[in-house]
């Protein structure tokens, strides 16, 4: 086996991680308050977004990519609104499998989170309020730095599970090369085709190792963010 | 700058209602576990909310329930030491410092940083972290950083109470500096009356979620029937002292006290020195003729102006002695076999080695710097 790519799995493979980081950034602030509010709020409906959150997790990923298509394809309710305000198309481009990444990895981020904001002493907030803090600084300067343990875990995850989303990626966008072929896909289409064996597994092989990379990456920042928090 | 607090809450399990104001200087909130202290302060800190009242500093009301007033603690410029230092682990200790500084600082009114961080010696500390620290340390860093944030009153939840005896008398030297430095007044809750004998100049009993006794310290001390509140092991008499002596001989100093004169063990203070001498009620002996040939050096003759017997074996007996009193306690059996009734001439007898370091407190001495209150 050629350890050489072709221009093809090249593109699987860069499109895979720009899908993936896009997918990754745009989601984490978001993600960052929906588990402050999961973790910190008691409202009427609580257990509603939490479930909603949580249902990529157990839904077929066929079925959230085919509501994805329903809500955002270019006849779908958000789909259009999008389109004629702000210029932004999902339906089969890369920004679409960006988009199902995202759905599908936010639980594991916001579970992450929330955990971790949930393991923060709230004696030290409540110490911050009476140094003249307001709330929102006290989220800056005390929770978010003292959760930032979990944060990078549950970016970690969810980058992972980016990469390597396909029910979801290939129902909603299809499976477009250049566009839309992330590597999952594009594996999947290799070993469709006779002679794609060796594609297939080269890609494989890339997968294993961004993955493995990541999750080597994360545990790095975790000890070393964990050693500067460490309880006194 | 005065506090003035009148609350009440209620709770499944328990009620506080309170009322009293402070003055400058230190405030003792002394009681039990379990009867409040932490709730008033936490109350008075914006951490907790009373169902109704009023909690005004300086004239500032932080919380008024017939006005709708109830300010975010954010917004009450009140320090908080609380019993574990809560540091943030993931700021050094000068970041630490300087939390308090950042949102409030810019108009600093009780000095410079560097003179807070000298004055708590802290300074060889700065690039630490939390973790890294003694609890004694800990707890210094956290006073500095309350006094950073340019606080208007200092509140202290026990701040030594999870430190051992030897931390403890590390630290407070600092807190009297504090006291005697800064133009703050703290109300520093505490269940040891060596701390609120050394620090305080009022003291308010709390006692179930009720205030059942405030006044200047050595007052509400000399209060026997207030000891089973202010625990009957330390409790005891509170006598202002000035050094009059010193004995170089027998490694003894005398001093002036209402009652008479008083030996105790070599203190350091310059002679004429005001010092504040608690006499613990268990460590006077009563003797009905004067005695002699006794190792007590100290025995002072008075007159038996109460009694207190409720029936158990041990009573609590009030000695006016000159100017002052004192306070004995003694077994019923030996109230009955000398025949100890108000009006009865007695001598009280304390031992010298019966007071220790941990007797002592100095009354808070101005630097001259009047308070400036805008």
């Amino acid at each position: 086996m050629a350890f050489s790519f072709s221009p093809e799995e090249l593109v699987a493979i860069g499109l895979s991680l720009k899908v993936a980081l896009w997918a990754v950034i745009t989601s984490t602030p978001i993600g960052v308050l929906v588990a402050l509010l999961l973790a910190r709020c008691e409202f009427w409906g609580k257990s509603l977004v939490n479930g909603l959150v949580h249902l990529p997790l157990i839904l077929p990923p066929v079925v959230t990519g085919y509501i994805l298509l329903l809500l955002f394809g270019r006849r779908g309710p958000l789909g259009e609104l999008l389109e004629n305000g702000l210029g932004i198309v999902f339906a089969f481009r890369w920004t679409g499998a960006a988009l199902a990444a995202a759905v599908m990895g936010f639980p594991f981020l916001v579970r992450a989170v929330r955990l971790s904001i949930e393991a923060v002493d709230r004696r030290l907030e409540a110490a911050a309020g009476t140094l003249g803090a307001r709330p929102v600084w006290v989220f800056l300067t005390v929770t978010l730095p003292l959760s930032l343990p979990g944060l990078l875990a549950g970016m970690t995850l969810m980058f992972g599970k980016a990469l390597g989303e396909f029910g979801a990626t290939i129902t909603f966008v299809s499976n477009i090369p250049g566009e839309t072929q992330t590597l999952p896909t594009a594996i999947y289409a290799f070993t469709q085709v006779p002679g794609g064996e060796d594609a297939a597994l080269r890609l494989v092989f890339v997968s294993v190792v961004i993955s493995l990379a990541a999750l080597m990456l994360s545990e790095l920042f975790a000890r070393h963010v964990a050693r500067r928090v460490a309880l006194s | 700058m005065t506090l003035e607090v009148d609350v009440a809450l209620s709770r499944a399990s328990f009620e506080l209602a309170a009322r009293f104001q402070t003055g400058p200087g230190v405030t003792a909130l002394f009681g039990r576990s379990g009867s409040g202290k932490t709730t008033l302060v936490n109350l008075v800190a914006g951490l907790l909310r009373p169902d109704r009242g009023r909690i005004l500093v300086g004239g500032r009301a932080l919380f008024d329930s017939a006005a709708r007033i109830d300010l975010p603690s954010h917004r009450r410029r009140v320090g908080y030491v609380f019993q574990e230092s809560r540091l943030f682990p993931h700021l050094t200790v000068r970041q630490n410092l300087l939390y308090g500084f950042w949102f409030r600082g810019q108009s600093f009114r009780l000095g410079s940083i560097d003179q807070i961080v000298e004055l708590l010696g802290i300074s060889d500390l700065l690039m630490r972290r939390p973790s890294s620290l003694s609890g004694g340390e800990k707890q210094r860093v956290s006073i500095g950083r309350a006094v950073l944030s340019d606080p208007a009153i200092l509140l202290m939840d026990e701040p030594l109470a999870s430190l051992d005896d030897a931390r403890k008398g590390e630290i407070l030297p600092y807190l009297e500096r504090l006291r005697d430095e800064l133009d703050l007044p703290i109300l520093y809750v505490s269940h040891s009356v060596p701390e609120v004998v050394r620090l305080a100049t009022t003291m308010i009993v709390l006692s179930a979620g009720k205030i059942i006794a405030s006044g200047p310290v050595e007052e509400v001390m000399g209060r026997p029937e207030l000891f089973p509140a202010t625990g009957r092991y330390e409790a005891g008499s509170v006598l202002e002292a000035h050094v009059v002596a010193h004995d170089a001989e027998f490694g003894l100093t005398e001093l002036e006290t209402a009652g008479g004169l008083l030996r105790v063990p070599r203190l350091d203070n310059a002679v004429g020195t005001r010092l504040r001498i608690l006499i613990r009620a268990r460590d006077v002996m009563i003797a009905t003729e004067r005695p002699r040939q006794i190792s007590a050096l100290n025995i002072l003759a008075g007159r038996i102006v109460a009694l207190q017997d409720d029936g158990r074996p041990i009573g609590e007996a009030t000695i006016a002695v000159g100017e002052g009193t004192i306070q004995a306690r003694v077994t019923r059996r030996s109230m009955s076999q000398l025949d100890l009734a108000p009006g009865r001439e007695v001598f009280a007898v304390v031992k010298t080695v019966a007071i220790d370091h941990k007797s002592f407190g100095q009354y808070p001495e101005r630097s001259g710097r009047e308070s400036e209150e805008v």
